[in-house]
């Protein structure tokens, strides 16, 4: 069939002679011959044959070069169906220096097809890019530019960057946005090179061209990404320029599908969301314009969706504002209540962006969320647990936890594989509701995604177990360490085991492996002998292995009992003894000479559970003080550090010419001045230093020998002492050895485990209450699978207890009303925690008034109150910069558009103004109603109990509040 | 950013592929198989994104030929979604409904639009009619360019 559609096509081209024509017969014949194979192996066939010819005749002298272009051409097919064409590449480049510009654009696009910018051949094209960037015409200019975006490194840069610089202004505006983008890539490639010129992108973002203005958003969206701060001074300019794109004052060329430039208004919008995030005058100024997009952009097209949800973005980035919240949460639902999967995926991905702001609003869409977890696209799915990720909390770690760890068995993709046991390893950590159940869930992790975890998970799993969950209760902490070693005892049974896992257990094993006299020392000295034999381990392995047969033979020692040696262990330990790997011996024979030691010596080797305690070591060997002094007393020279003794010798007078031209060793693409007879000796200034240097160079590195060897000579003393020091480092490598050591992390992270450890106590005492309150719900929905619905319930907490009330309230008064009831009452509840308790902190109880925290942690929730309670001096100040703002966006406007200028700016701070008195008035509203309420304890305790369920997680700051409340 | 862009038939042949990253050739065979392997597989309701070694691939359906774009994770899909669609509109309009087969012989032509639509991974012009403008341009400096090497041949000729 499709042959046959072939043939008719070609029929009919070769009527018209239209599109096709140009083309070689022989390269018709290629495609269609690759057309027509049946299987790669066939394709592969017909192009190496292909390539075979091209070699011979693209070899051949005098090719013409409408023939050579077309074997370029073929070159590209056969690269590109994945074979190599390097033979070629030269010709490619060749063909750039060509005059004519359909071959040179041939060339141009072979070349970027063909080479990475490392390529060495691109050295023979910068000349040509120079000279076309040059060109008047403009297509060579374009050509040229487009190229240079690929081809050109960071070490070439300077050879193009002023001419690109110049073309910033050329008439053309196709040129000039070209340039753009080219500086843009240069940026990219080495942001110092273009430091200088980052002006520019300012410029130009008022070009008359919208295009031009267009691509000027993407050099500035990195830039701003890199550099927030500088940036501020532009909000208003984007903001307004957003407006116009919004209100259709572009050329309508640049519309898509009736949007006006929706690709435009996207960029703006991230650059925007940059900008407000965390800036509440900046945020300020974009409130407006986001509101009317969300207002005008129509939902059935898929760039219109686009657009919203590049809106949901920013609204969840910047400073939140109430109206947009819901304007967002609004377009949110949805997208989740589509039938699209694309718009289920873009709803999720939105839902968790705006949960960070207002964890409230998952429960509402918990149904939908559930589905998508469930849906057989796999996309879907992936992006449902990225959710679930981001919502867990102690409450539902769990349920979570255990469908990613389905999840990460189920598929073998690796690379995400590694990505959801990271994750999970994370919430365990994070959110564990108990030891035991920490540890079973990470040796899950490790049994099944074990090699593609981080080191560094192995070795907080350590040093949890070493360190416990950092309570004082010991019991519990040995408790801990033997379900520990029970477990893997037991696991050890499994036929194969990752590494990293297997480091795990040898190391938990020889540390606590005897602790609770459950095991006798030769059951598990047994079982390690084990480990290195059934499981194929690397050496890493074995060290770990025979350091913890180490540890356990020094406890029995230390506690008065005699080793015997098994005879499997001696014959690890003989293996080992004869090992290729240095460590691997020294470990070895470092365990012999332990089995020689009394109890005492042992002990203080390989201290009992010392696992945690710090090593010291005295950097500057202050020890050996006494024992330097007396070798200079008895004649020994002093030890000179090394720069000193190089610098002596006048070894740095070769050298430092010598490294200087190695510093200024680059390219350079400038033509060279010509000689003038009057500076001679200064031209060639680097010519000479390189002279000289290779002229004494053979001396110069055999003095430099000598020098060193004499330096040896000399500092006699000193090596003697560094070899003491290595002696003396040896005993505390042997420390590190035994017991891998954490000890510069591990006293801060017991302050954050014990906090974290507060607050999962108290989420225990919660979450029975909560199973309560869902039971209920459930009875009221029973349109719902049960199945679904407990997932539900557990994922979600406290959320069904809230669907429940806004179900009643809901018939009563509009949804706006019923949130703004929850919020008092929410409000009410915490006051009488104030009065309770004075010393709370105070930010916390505001943003437990409102249900839109005002997350961004930097400012002041009182100095917020300051400027409501003095309305005009706040305002002032933000008034001004609009204004400001208008008057910058003034110039841009008579520029693109037809407006007049004076009529906008009026618009636009009139509106600004209208939202800064409603947002007052909202604002206000809230800590009235706080006070009106009087208290009621009962409400209090249950509000702050659902509050606190539903995310609101107490931190660290105020543990007192919430005890006191809780009683 | 738009790591690369290819074309795939439904059959898995490749059709066009552009590389704004680096990529040896290697990594461009394995990507291409993983990634066709990924997307021809997947059922016609299914999103039309796909997570592949921390970027994200978009890919949408024309006929019988697959386009496929390569993003960073934070990228916008539906844009991403829409500059396929935007991309397939300018071939459309430039080879007069076109067809797979338009591409397959005139892959070339398919990049140098490309090269008016994206530059180094980001779309440099939105407007149709901009582009199109472009590349007729440049087609009608190829008529004249052949025009002139006509008549400098004829002269050639008479003088001979």
């Amino acid at each position: 069939m499709e042959q046959l559609k072939t043939i008719g096509r070609e029929l009919a081209m070769g009527s018209q002679g239209g599109a096709w024509a140009g083309q070689s017969k022989e390269f018709l014949d290629l495609v269609k011959s690759i057309g027509e194979a049946r299987s790669k192996a066939e394709e592969d066939r017909i192009i190496l044959r292909e390539i075979e010819s091209l070699r011979r005749r693209i070899a051949e002298p005098d090719v013409p070069r409408r023939r050579m272009k077309d074997y370029i051409i073929r070159l590209v097919y056969a690269e590109m169906l994945g074979h190599d064409a390097s033979f070629g590449y030269i010709h490619a480049v060749k063909m750039t220096h060509d005059d004519s510009l359909p071959l040179k654009r041939t060339g141009y696009l072979a070349v970027t097809l063909f080479l990475n910018d490392d390529h060495d051949l691109i050295i023979l094209i910068i000349n040509t890019i120079q000279k076309d960037l040059r060109s008047d015409n403009y297509l060579v200019v374009c050509a040229a530019l487009t190229a240079a975006c690929k081809l050109i490194n960071e070490e070439t840069i300077p050879a193009v960057l002023p001419q690109v610089v110049d073309l910033l202004a050329h008439p053309k505006e196709t040129v000039r946005k070209k340039a753009v983008m080219t500086l843009h890539r240069f940026y990219q490639r080495s942001p110092a090179s273009v430091s200088h010129l980052i002006s520019n992108f300012r410029k130009r973002l008022c070009d008359s061209d919208p295009g031009v203005m267009g691509a000027t958003l993407c050099p500035l969206f990195d830039l701003i990404t890199e550099d927030v701060n500088s940036y501020k001074d532009l909000v208003a300019s984007f903001a307004s320029i957003l407006k116009q794109v919004a209100e259709r004052k572009l050329p309508k060329t640049y519309d898509y599908h009736q949007m006006p430039a929706p690709f435009i208004q996207i960029k703006l919008l991230k650059i925007l969301a940059l900008l407000g995030s965390g800036d509440k005058q900046a945020s300020g100024q974009v409130y407006n314009v986001l509101s009317d997009l969300f207002r005008k952009c129509e939902t059935s097209s898929n760039i219109g969706n686009a657009v919203l949800y590049e809106c949901i973005c920013c609204v969840s980035s910047i400073y939140p504002n109430v109206k947009l919240m819901d304007a967002a949460i609004e377009a949110t639902s949805k997208f989740l209540k589509s039938d699209s999967h694309n718009l289920k995926y873009m709803g999720i991905d939105a839902l968790g962006r705006l949960i960070k702001i207002n964890p409230d609003i998952a429960e509402e869409h918990q149904l939908a969320v559930i589905d998508c977890l469930e849906d057989p696209d796999d996309t879907l799915k992936r992006k449902t647990f990225e959710l679930l990720y981001k919502m867990t909390k102690s409450s539902n770690v769990e349920v979570i936890v255990e469908r990613m760890i389905d999840y990460l068995i189920s598929i073998d993709d690796n690379h995400y594989k590694a990505d959801i046991a990271s994750r999970c390893v994370e919430l365990a950590e994070q959110f564990a509701p108990s030891n035991q159940w920490f540890i079973q869930t990470m040796n899950k992790v490790f049994e099944h995604a074990g090699d593609l975890v981080n080191s560094r998970v192995a070795h907080n799993l350590m040093r949890l177990i070493a360190e416990g969950f950092g309570e004082d209760d010991e019991g519990a902490d040995s408790q801990l360490r033997s379900s520990a070693v029970d477990s893997y005892l037991r696991i050890l049974g499994e036929p194969k085991l990752p590494s990293l896992f297997l480091q795990v257990i040898c190391w938990v094993l020889g540390e606590y492996g005897t602790a609770d006299g459950k095991y006798t020392a030769a059951y598990i000295i047994g079982k390690l002998c084990d480990v290195t034999e059934a499981h194929l381990c690397n050496d890493t392995v074995k060290a770990y292995a025979i350091s913890a047969i180490m540890k356990i033979c020094a406890f029995e020692i230390a506690a008065g009992r005699k080793v015997e040696m098994l005879p499997e262990c001696q014959s690890f330990l003989d293996e080992l003894s004869a090992s290729h790997s240095t460590d691997l011996q020294q470990r070895a024979y470092e365990l012999q000479a332990l089995l020689c030691l009394d109890s005492q010596a042992a002990g203080n080797v390989m201290p009992l559970d010392a696992s945690c305690e710090d090593v010291e070591i005295d950097k500057d060997l202050s020890f050996l003080i006494n024992f330097v002094q007396q070798s200079i007393e008895k004649g020994a020279n002093p030890y000179l550090p090394e720069s000193e003794r190089l610098g002596m010798s006048g070894v740095s007078n070769f050298s430092s010419p010598y490294q200087q031209e190695a510093s200024s060793h680059s390219l350079r693409f400038e033509a060279y001045e010509l000689p003038k007879p009057s500076s001679i000796p200064v031209i060639p200034q680097p010519f000479i230093s390189t002279s000289t240097t290779d002229l004494v160079l053979v001396p110069d590195t055999t003095y430099y020998r000598e020098n060193n060897q004499a330096s040896k000579l000399i500092v006699g003393p000193e090596a003697s002492s560094a070899d003491a020091g290595i002696k003396l480092r040896l005993d505390g490598v042997q420390k590190k050895w035994g017991k891998p050591t954490y000890s510069s992390s591990s006293s801060i992270t017991t302050s954050v485990e014990k906090t974290t450890n507060g607050v999962v106590a108290h989420q225990d005492g919660i979450r029975s209450h909560s199973r309560d309150t869902t039971y209920d719900s459930r009875r009221q929905q029973p349109e719902v699978s049960v199945e679904k619905q407990r997932l539900a319930a557990s994922l979600f907490g406290a959320s069904a207890s809230k669907t429940e009330k806004k179900a009643t309230m809901a018939q009563k008064a509009p949804k706006g009303n019923s949130t703004n009831a929850e919020k008092s009452s929410v409000v009410r509840s915490v006051s009488p925690g104030t009065s309770k308790d004075k010393t709370a902190p105070p930010p916390d109880l505001l943003d437990f008034g409102e249900p839109v925290p005002t997350s961004a942690p930097t400012i002041d929730p009182f100095k917020e109150l300051e400027g409501l309670i003095e309305p005009a001096s706040a305002l002032g100040p933000l008034y001004n910069t609009v204004k400001t703002g208008g008057d910058k966006a003034q110039d841009l406007m008579a520029l693109h558009m037809d407006t007049p200028p004076s009529v906008s700016r009026t618009s636009l701070s009139l509106a600004s103004e209208g939202t800064y008195s409603t947002d007052k008035s909202s604002y206000t509203e809230k800590p009235m109603i706080a006070v009106k309420k009087g208290p009621n304890l009962q409400d209090a305790l249950h509000k702050d109990a659902t509050a606190r369920q539903v995310g609101v997680t107490p931190t660290g700051n105020n543990p007192n509040l919430f005890r006191d409340l809780l009683g | 950013m738009i790591h690369f862009v290819i074309l795939i038939s439904r059959q898995g042949k490749v059709r066009l592929t552009k590389w704004y990253s680096p990529y040896q050739q290697k990594e461009r065979a394995t990507a291409i198989r993983e990634l066709s392997s990924l997307i021809l597989t997947r059922g016609p309701k299914l999103c039309n994104f796909v997570e592949w070694k921390g970027y994200k691939a978009v890919y949408r359906r024309y006929a019988s030929l697959y386009f496929c774009m390569c993003v960073d994770q934070d990228d916008n899909e539906l844009e991403i979604l829409e500059i396929i669609h935007h991309f397939v509109e300018i071939l459309d309009r430039y080879f007069g409904s076109v067809c797979e087969l338009d591409l397959i012989f005139n892959f070339h032509k398919a990049y140098y639009i490309l090269d008016e639509i994206l530059i180094a991974g980001e779309l440099q012009e939105s407007s149709k009619k901009i582009v199109a403008r472009l590349i007729a341009a440049q087609d009608t400096m190829v008529e004249t360019a052949k025009a002139e090497a006509g008549s400098v041949s004829n002269m050639i000729a008479q003088t001979m």
